[in-house]
Order: C-alpha cells, then sequence, then structure tokens
C-alpha cells in the first residue's frame, strides 16, 4: 500500500476537497483527510466522470473509429485519431503506408505537439509560475497573464495557433477534423498551403526557445523550491526509434528506472499486455497500470514529457538537445524527478517539434500525391501506439469478418500517469500542507503539482462509472426524466466532516 | 472592434459537463482575439480560471451533455446564476458523441470495463467520492432552459467570436452560412 492513499480511521477526519481541479482538462477532484492538528492522513486524486467508448465502440465499423475516438478529447483529438488509425492500418490489411502519408501524419502530429503544450503551458499553467502560487485566485488565470505579461500571452496564443493552423491544413479542420484514414492520408497538401505553414516557422522557433528560456530563468531564480517541489523517484517510459533517439509519432517501448538503468527496451508495443497490467481501486474511475514484472507497489512509472526525454537517449534536433542536456544537468547524472520540472521538459518538447515541423516543410515529399498504401491481408487484431502530447497512448481493437469492432481496450496518457499524480500530491502534501492552517494558496500547491503532468481527465475516463444510490432527475417541469437505484450492498455513504468550498 | 470604456464588462462563466473539451478549444481557437476579449468580459467560474463555484453572470457557454449527478448540480447553478445561457456544440445541444451509450445496459458495461485483468473478479469503483452516474446521456435542454444553441463539433473560434460580439454590442445573435456548420 502506498503512503497517506488510505487514512486508518477516516471517521475521525475532516475532510477538504479541491472540487473541482481547474486549469486541468477534464474533471477531477482531490480530497484531502486531515485530524485536528492538521496532520494530513489521506490524500487522493479522483477522477469522477465516466465516458464508456471502450464499450459503444463495439458494434461500430473499424473505419468510423479514428474519427469516433477523437471525441474523447478536443485537446489531443489528433493522437486520438492517429494511434486509432495505426491499427486501422493492420487491421484492413494495409502494408507500411506512403512516405508522404507517414510525413503528412508526423506533421499534424507535431502540430500537435505544439498546440497541446502550448495551451497547457501559457493558458493553463503560466498563471502558477508568473503571477505566484498563492496570488490572487480570482487573477490567476490566462486574462490576468495577459493583462500583467501582455507579450508572454501574446506569443503563447500565436504559438498555440501555429500548431492549430496546421492540423487544419493537414486535416481540415483545427478540432476534430479527418486526415488520417487505413491505409494512408485522404488529402495531399498543396504548395500553397506548405508555402502558408512554411513562413512563420522561424519566428514560431524563437519564440519557443525564448519561452524555454523563460522556464529555465525561473529555475535559476529559485532553484530549490523549483527542482524539489512534488519531487519523488519512480519508473519512466515512452516510445523510442531503433537508435533510441526519441520518436513522438511511430517505435518501441522503453521504460527506466528512477536511476535511469533500463527496464526494458525496443518492446514491440503490439505486446503491452505482457510488460504492463492494469488495476482497478474504488474510488477512482481512472485504472491504475503498473509494469508488470515489477508488480503493482514497484512497478508505477511516469510517461509524458520528463519521462520520454529522459528515457530516450537523445532528441534528433540540435536546439533541443542542446537544452535537454541544459536540463539534464540539474541532476548529476542522475534523472531529475521534481514535478516542476515537466514544465521545463515540454517546453523543450515545443522547440523540438517545431524544428522537426521546419524539416518536414523542407521535405520535398510532403507535397507527393501517393497517399495509399498497397492492401494486402485483412487481421482481425491490432494494437496502434502514438507519443500523445501527454504520453504513451495506447489503442487495442479486434474487429470481425463483418468490419464491425468487437474489442476495445485504450490506456491513455493520463491513465499511465495516475499512480504518479497521487504520488505527487502527496508528496506535496506533506512538504507544504502537513500541519499548516489550510488556505486557498496552499490548496493550490496541490493543483499545481497536477497541472505539471498536464492531465487530461476526460481522455482519461472512458470507462463507465457505477450508480450505487436512488436519484431523481427531474426537468425544469417537474417531470422525473431519470431515476438511478441503489445498489445491492447499500455501502454508499456521506463523506466525513465538513467541505470546505472555495 | 471598440469597447467605450464606460461599458460595464461582461461575466461569462463556462463548463465542461459530459464534453471534450473541444468546444473550450474552439474558444480559445479565437487566437489573438482572445486579448481583446480579456478587455472586454470578465471570466467567472470556467474551466480556464480557479473561480470554483459562480456569482452573477450575464452568459454561461454550456459544453456537454448531462451524464451525472454532478453535471445536473453544476448545470443549475450557472443556470441559477446567468442571464443567458447558451448550449454551446453538439453534446450540449443532443448529447453528441458520449450519448451512443443510451443504447446500452450500463450494468452490463460497467462489468466489462471493470473486470480485473487475471483474476477476472468485478471491482466496479464505488466510492462515495465519485458523482453519481444517470442511466442515460441526456441534452442540456432536458434540465434547464436554454437561450441559445450554437451547433458544430465545435462550432468554431470564429463562429464563437461572431456570437459573443453579437451579445457584447447587444445585437441579437445571427449565425448564418458558413459559420453555421454541424461538423
Ligand atoms: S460538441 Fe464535439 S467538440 Fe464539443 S464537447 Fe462535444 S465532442 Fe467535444
Amino acid at each position: 500500500m502506498f503512503e497517506l492513499e488510505t487514512a486508518a480511521n477516516p471517521e475521525t477526519l475532516r475532510r477538504v476537497a479541491i472540487d473541482p481541479v481547474t486549469r486541468v482538462e477534464g474533471h477531477g477532484k482531490v480530497t484531502l483527510l486531515l485530524d485536528e492538528n492538521n496532520k494530513i492522513h489521506q490524500v487522493r486524486l479522483h477522477i469522477v466522470e465516466f465516458r464508456g467508448f471502450e464499450v459503444f465502440i463495439e458494434g461500430r465499423p473499424y473505419w468510423e473509429v479514428p474519427v469516433a475516438v477523437q471525441r474523447l478529447c478536443g485537446i489531443c483529438p489528433v493522437s486520438h485519431q492517429l494511434a486509432a488509425v495505426k491499427a486501422m492500418d493492420q487491421i484492413a490489411g494495409y502494408g507500411p503506408i506512403t512516405p508522404t502519408a507517414e510525413k503528412l501524419r508526423r506533421l499534424m502530429h507535431y502540430g500537435q505537439i505544439v498546440q497541446s503544450h502550448a495551451v497547457h503551458f501559457f493558458h493553463l499553467a503560466s498563471p502558477d509560475l508568473l503571477l505566484g502560487f498563492d496570488s490572487d485566485f480570482t487573477r490567476r488565470n490566462i486574462v490576468g497573464v495577459a493583462l500583467d505579461f501582455p507579450e508572454i500571452a501574446k506569443q503563447g496564443v500565436l504559438i498555440r495557433k501555429y500548431g492549430q493552423e496546421i492540423i487544419r491544413h493537414v486535416s481540415g479542420k483545427r478540432v476534430h477534423g479527418t486526415g488520417a484514414i487505413p491505409g494512408g492520408m485522404n488529402k495531399a497538401l498543396s504548395r500553397a498551403e506548405r508555402d502558408e505553414m512554411a513562413k512563420d516557422i522561424d519566428q514560431i522557433i524563437t519564440w519557443t526557445q525564448g519561452a524555454v528560456a523563460l522556464v529555465r530563468r525561473l529555475h535559476e531564480t529559485n532553484p530549490g523550491f523549483y527542482n524539489r517541489f512534488g519531487e519523488f523517484d519512480s519508473n519512466m517510459m515512452g516510445l523510442v526509434a531503433p537508435d533510441g533517439a526519441l520518436d513522438l509519432y511511430h517505435g518501441a517501448l522503453r521504460a527506466v528506472d528512477a536511476e535511469g538503468k533500463t527496464i526494458f527496451d525496443q518492446v514491440d508495443y503490439s505486446t503491452y499486455q505482457s510488460v504492463l497490467q492494469e488495476d482497478i481501486k474504488p474510488w477512482s474511475y481512472m485504472k491504475f497500470p503498473h509494469i508488470k514484472s515489477l508488480g503493482a507497489d514497484k512497478g508505477w512509472y511516469k510517461v509524458g514529457p520528463l519521462a520520454r526525454i529522459q528515457s530516450a537517449s537523445y532528441l534528433n534536433t540540435p536546439l533541443a538537445e542542446a537544452e535537454r542536456q541544459i536540463m539534464l544537468a540539474l541532476g548529476n547524472g542522475r534523472p531529475v524527478h521534481g514535478t516542476l520540472v515537466f514544465h521545463w521538459a515540454r517546453l523543450i518538447e515545443i522547440l523540438h517539434a517545431a524544428e522537426v515541423i521546419r524539416d518536414l516543410l523542407n521535405d520535398p515529399e510532403l507535397l507527393g500525391t501517393n497517399l495509399m498504401a498497397e492492401r494486402g491481408e485483412r487481421r482481425h487484431e491490432a494494437v496502434g501506439v502514438i507519443e500523445a502530447p501527454r504520453g504513451t497512448l495506447f489503442h487495442h481493437y479486434r474487429v470481425n469478418d463483418d468490419d464491425l469492432v468487437t474489442y476495445c481496450n485504450l490506456i491513455v496518457s493520463t491513465t499511465n500517469n495516475n499512480q504518479a499524480m497521487n504520488e505527487a500530491i502527496r508528496t506535496v502534501a506533506k512538504q507544504y500542507l502537513d500541519g499548516q492552517e489550510i488556505t486557498e494558496g496552499l490548496l493550490n500547491h496541490i493543483e499545481c503539482a497536477i497541472r505539471a503532468y498536464d492531465p487530461c481527465l476526460s481522455c482519461a475516463t472512458h470507462a463507465l462509472g457505477q450508480m450505487p444510490l436512488e436519484v431523481s432527475l427531474v426537468d425544469a417541469g417537474g417531470v422525473v426524466i431519470d431515476k438511478v437505484t441503489k445498489d445491492s450492498a447499500g455501502l454508499r455513504h456521506q463523506p466525513t466532516g465538513e467541505l470546505i468550498v472555495l | 472592434m471598440n469597447a467605450p470604456e464606460q461599458v460595464r464588462k461582461l461575466r461569462i462563466a463556462t463548463t465542461s459537463l459530459s464534453g471534450c473539451f473541444g468546444c473550450h478549444m474552439s474558444l480559445l481557437d479565437i487566437d489573438e482575439r482572445l486579448i481583446e476579449l480579456a478587455h472586454l468580459v470578465e471570466f467567472d467560474r470556467s474551466p480556464i480560471t480557479d473561480i470554483k463555484h459562480c456569482g452573477h453572470c450575464d452568459v454561461a457557454l454550456i459544453e456537454g451533455g448531462v451524464c451525472n449527478a454532478e453535471n445536473v448540480h453544476v448545470l443549475r447553478e450557472l443556470r441559477a446564476n446567468s442571464k443567458v445561457l447558451v448550449a454551446l456544440g453538439a453534446c450540449a445541444i443532443n448529447g453528441g458523441l458520449p450519448a451512443q451509450r443510451n443504447n446500452l445496459d450500463v450494468r452490463r458495461c460497467l462489468t466489462q470495463v471493470y473486470r480485473a485483468e487475471g483474476s477476472g473478479e468485478v471491482q466496479v469503483p464505488n466510492d462515495p467520492e465519485l458523482p453519481l452516474l444517470l442511466e442515460k446521456v441526456y441534452p442540456i435542454n432536458e434540465i434547464v432552459r436554454v437561450d441559445y444553441f450554437v451547433p458544430g463539433c465545435p462550432p468554431s473560434g470564429d463562429t464563437i467570436w461572431k456570437f459573443l460580439t453579437d451579445l457584447l454590442t447587444g445585437r441579437t445573435p445571427r449565425i448564418e452560412h458558413p459559420m453555421l456548420k454541424f461538423d
């Protein structure tokens, strides 16, 4: 069992809730249980929503899946589209996709890395870093940043816009376009579209370099705080190319331990179930995966920017690799595990993605018109994996002879980070809140630890939940339109103690 | 658009119920106009602010349908506190993709999803901290009165901008081709 996961005697403790967790994507809340001396006994991040995608996607035709599953998440729809289509390429019997199709998919994916990381850093997280963790909460948002730091806000907005425009050029829409289809892509890129994107890329690279420098300076101003906040050891996992370089579109799985030593490497991702296992806990709709060989207590891991740029051997673009080396120097040869270093790693990845985009835009093959692969034998089962902005994303499907999906299993990026996020908030609770009078600013420290992971809680809530009590839903005219009944065990009880409403 | 100095800032609340945040992403897709908007409006409760419960607002933008008891609660809070409530996007208007689960038996889904690997034991999360789930996903107008419906999955940034600036300047919001889209 994990420290601070379950209090011995919850009924005697006071409950404090952060509900909802804000400036993150999706629905979550944190509960703390404290005794009369404000000593903390339990800290949990609950994922409180359910969606049911894995179940209702069954029975749908396979070609519909890539566009349907993007509706899991409006921040990283491209990741879901591409992970699904990588599985469906194989199901539909296509061989390797054409070089042009792969480059278009990469362009769209790296465009999404830029937009998603930008929205996370500038629109959601920067208010804490620029205005202060315990600054006035009514101003602690992108509007406050726009008023106090107009130039940074403007660059953030324009970096995100650039990523969104790349997605639109390739897939037709900024959010929930099409683009990738089983076997390739549905539209070639015109020279005019390419030139439109190429004209701003140097500016974007300059701005993203500026953003990396901004975070580096923040760490320099207060290294003790930035490097130690929510610091804890864990394993890390990500996709790497055959030579160990980070590859966000395609590769094999590598996991390293807290010291950076290899746990497994070059694992074919279609065998993910042989290395990973998911556990269920009664207090969250999100499951808890771990590395099978190490067991639940020792096998949990981190994914996402901080984990993958440290588990990969190098970044294959020069500016980002130089910045990565500066970040790694923090650890003196050991991987760095500070929760706030996630922001630094994320911005290094934006720079990396911008460099990759520049190289793709300079590649004549990008404008090719050979978009569809040769078709061979149909398959009944396939796995598609991609490094989404938030980490490794698994899509696994079975499809029958009538082209209908019969099985779907998703491990979304944020689910991989479930235990790590709980560990982060427990560490911060011990560092800053234990024994203190709980204030809004202190509670925001907990949220800052969650935000550093850039969790996507709507992705993570694909599973369905339970309905243990009776609740009637009455419409505006007083008519009962839904009724939920109590479960047979009747175990539901009220949360203990007082609820602090912020 | 130039805002006369004396005009009070409009107060806007936003929320995502059972949605994917794509409609909120589209709100951010107004790009540079977001900074202009920052001078014209104040945000109240929203996933992009740290205000957890809403006060009196002029406009509430609702993304997503209603899938659990907490969604009902939040939706009613926003309706009670806002003058104009807007169903933003397909999910708020008709449930959207999450409403596909309406054809399924919820119990069967639960046992399927929460069956432990290996032992095969079913362990459905049931902690009191998890909100109660409704049998179906509902469009928001089945729960509260809705003043405007803005279609699209998601409505584009330009569409949202047109809608908001119409409201801000006191015009009746009007969205026409090519901004009126359903995909
Ligand atoms: S309408 Fe579309 S974009 Fe908006 S929340 Fe629903 S699925 Fe997402």
